[in-house]
Order: C-alpha cells, then sequence, then structure tokens
C-alpha cells in the first residue's frame, strides 16, 4: 500500500468508529424530545452492556484446554468478594489482578 | 474574578475523575504498549501507532487495524468491519443521550472517545454534588485517551527494550469491568437486564464463538429487552 492508500483505510477505521459512536446523538438530538422506546432502552440497556462487556473480557478463555478458565474464575471471585466486603474500587481491581498475575506467571 | 473560578473547576473536576481512571491508566499503558510493539514487529514506525492511537481510540479495532493495512487496500471492508467490531457503541450512545446533554461544545470530545472505559465510568460514577459533571466526564475521557496514545507511542517507540514480566496485567479490563457490572447491580432495583445481559451474551459465545458474538448478543439483548418492556416498565412504577 503506498502512503496515500493507508491513509485512506485509516480514515475508513475512523470514520466507522465515530459513525457508530454519533449516530444515536445525530438520530435523537438534544433539541427534541427523544422517543419513549429509546428512553427505556437508554435505561435498561447498560446493565445488559456491561454483562456483555465482562463475557467480551473471557471470549479467548478456553475452558476445554490449558488452564481451563480457573486462573479467571478464581480471580473474579477475589473480585467480587472483595468488593463485597470494602466496596473500594481501586481495592478490588487490584487485588483481582494480582492474583491473576501470580496463578497465570507461577501456578499455571 | 472569573478566571480563577473557573481554574479551581476544572482542577476540581481534574481531581475527582483521576482516581476513576487510574485502573485504565494500568490497563491501557499494558495494551497500549502491546499495540505500539505489535505495530512495531510489523514494520510500522512510531508514527503509526502514535496518530492511530489519537484519531481511532478504539482498542480492538485498532488491532485489527494492522491486520487491514498489511493486507490489500480495499477501504469499504475496513469500513464495515469496523462497524461490526465496534456496533455495541451504538448501546452506549443511546445510554449517554441524558448524561451528555448540556455539555456544550465539549459533548464532541465526550462522544469522540466513548470507548468502552470512558462510557463505563462516566455512565456509572457517582459524581459528587459540587463538582461540574461535564468536565468531570470531559477529564476522564481525556485522562484515557493519553493514557491509550502515550502507551502505543511508547510500545512504537521503546516495545523491544521491555523485559519485565507483564503476562496477566490486561487481566486489569476483566476486573474493571466486573466491578462496574456489580456497581450497576448494587444500583438497580430489578436484575433482569444485567442477568439478560451476562447469560445472552454467553449464550451466543458459545454459539457463535469468539469472533462473531457480539452482534449476535446485541441483537438478543435489544430483542428480549424490547419484548420485556411491558413487564419491566410496569415493576418500575409499582416501586
Amino acid at each position: 500500500m503506498t502512503l496515500i492508500e493507508q491513509v485512506i483505510m485509516i480514515a475508513a477505521i475512523v470514520a466507522g468508529t465515530m459513525l457508530t459512536r454519533f449516530l444515536p446523538f445525530l438520530l435523537f438530538p438534544a433539541g427534541k424530545p427523544t422517543p419513549e422506546y429509546i428512553q427505556y432502552l437508554g435505561k435498561v440497556l447498560p446493565a445488559s452492556v456491561f454483562g456483555l462487556l465482562v463475557i467480551y473480557c473471557l471470549k479467548d478463555v478456553e475452558i476445554m484446554r490449558g488452564s481451563h478458565g480457573i486462573p479467571e474464575f478464581l480471580s473474579i471471585a477475589a473480585v467480587v468478594l472483595l468488593h463485597r466486603w470494602k466496596r473500594q474500587m481501586l481495592l478490588s481491581i487490584a487485588g483481582g489482578t494480582i492474583l491473576y498475575m501470580l496463578l497465570v506467571q507461577v501456578l499455571f | 474574578m472569573q478566571k480563577p473560578d473557573k481554574k479551581t473547576k476544572y482542577l476540581k473536576a481534574l481531581k475527582a475523575a483521576f482516581p476513576h481512571t487510574i485502573p485504565i491508566f494500568a490497563g491501557f499503558w499494558f495494551l497500549g504498549l502491546t499495540y505500539g510493539i505489535y505495530m512495531n514487529v510489523s514494520g510500522f514506525s512510531f508514527w503509526y501507532p502514535c496518530l492511530m492511537s489519537l484519531t481511532i481510540f478504539a482498542g480492538s479495532v485498532e488491532f485489527v487495524a494492522v491486520n487491514l493495512l498489511l493486507g490489500a487496500f480495499d477501504p469499504l471492508q475496513a469500513f464495515v468491519m469496523t462497524l461490526m467490531i465496534n456496533a455495541r457503541h451504538l448501546f452506549y450512545g443511546i445510554s449517554m443521550l441524558d448524561k451528555y446533554k448540556g455539555t456544550g461544545l465539549k459533548k464532541f470530545y465526550l462522544i469522540f472517545g466513548m470507548c468502552d472505559e470512558s462510557f463505563s465510568i462516566n455512565y456509572t460514577a457517582d459524581i459528587p454534588e459540587d463538582v461540574d459533571k461535564g468536565w468531570f466526564m470531559f477529564f476522564v475521557t481525556l485522562l484515557n485517551h493519553f493514557y491509550w496514545f502515550s502507551g502505543a507511542t511508547l510500545g512504537g517507540l521503546f516495545g523491544s527494550l521491555i523485559h519485565f514480566n507483564t503476562e496477566g496485567l490486561d487481566f486489569v479490563m476483566t476486573a474493571m469491568f466486573v466491578v462496574i457490572f456489580m456497581e450497576q447491580w448494587l444500583k438497580d432495583k430489578k436484575h433482569t437486564s444485567a442477568v439478560l445481559g451476562l447469560a445472552l451474551s454467553a449464550l451466543c459465545l458459545i454459539i457463535f464463538g469468539a469472533d462473531d458474538f457480539i452482534i449476535p448478543a446485541m441483537v438478543a439483548i435489544l430483542g428480549v429487552l424490547t419484548f420485556a418492556r411491558g413487564w419491566l416498565e410496569k415493576g418500575e412504577k409499582e416501586e
């Protein structure tokens, strides 16, 4: 690819990303009342989306091979327990991540 | 006397925003460095990760972009692939219609920088009463953008020199989304949507595999939430 072609390719990727981010705001501008159905989605979607993002992070874990997802399972359990105990975001995240790093580097 | 006032307003928002972005700093530096190194070993100068991290600012797409740039010149395919990978951002926009209202010109940047992490923090964070919400969200987005950009650029420049064992550090992102999921759970009265999100995504992952599950999962979530609207809204009004 020439430099110009590379620039066009990158511009296409930027345009695709921006379209997915700006489209809802273009379709439902702040000045006009948002349809009730969209308002409803805006309220109920986030909880689903966070579930989707958790699964998305785990998409490459192989249950049948390698470490069978055990380090992921244990570390997520640690995050959940820490967060239920102290409810301090940074502590829960750091604790789970350090445990995961120890598990994959030392044990598995 | 307006100037010092404004300055304290910005500083206050920055100070409130920064702690929320610390896990993202760790995650983005790790992923950004990895991305920079990947571009480096694929034969691109550091200018590529530097400029692409600034303009695209969407992690997973940027890894795919490396392959696209190494393949044949096909901007339409690049555009369509990007739409598919980033389709989930449509849901973020719908959820942020209200929160980004009244943020002035900053709104363009807030939407431009609405990656998974910026969205998750800006949606769930309890912003203190005396902090300007618009500037808080602006700084969350700006800090995230900066972490990603600096990580990617450093990876492109010095990636081959790093030898400390970072294996597993990427789990910081998973841990963060688990915590955000829990925070949302604690705020919601009904957990139907949260359970649906987990279950339908997991089901689609099993059926369609890691590379193709996001769009079916989105369609399934949208379908079931639409179908269950009457019931979900009824519950809310009874509260």
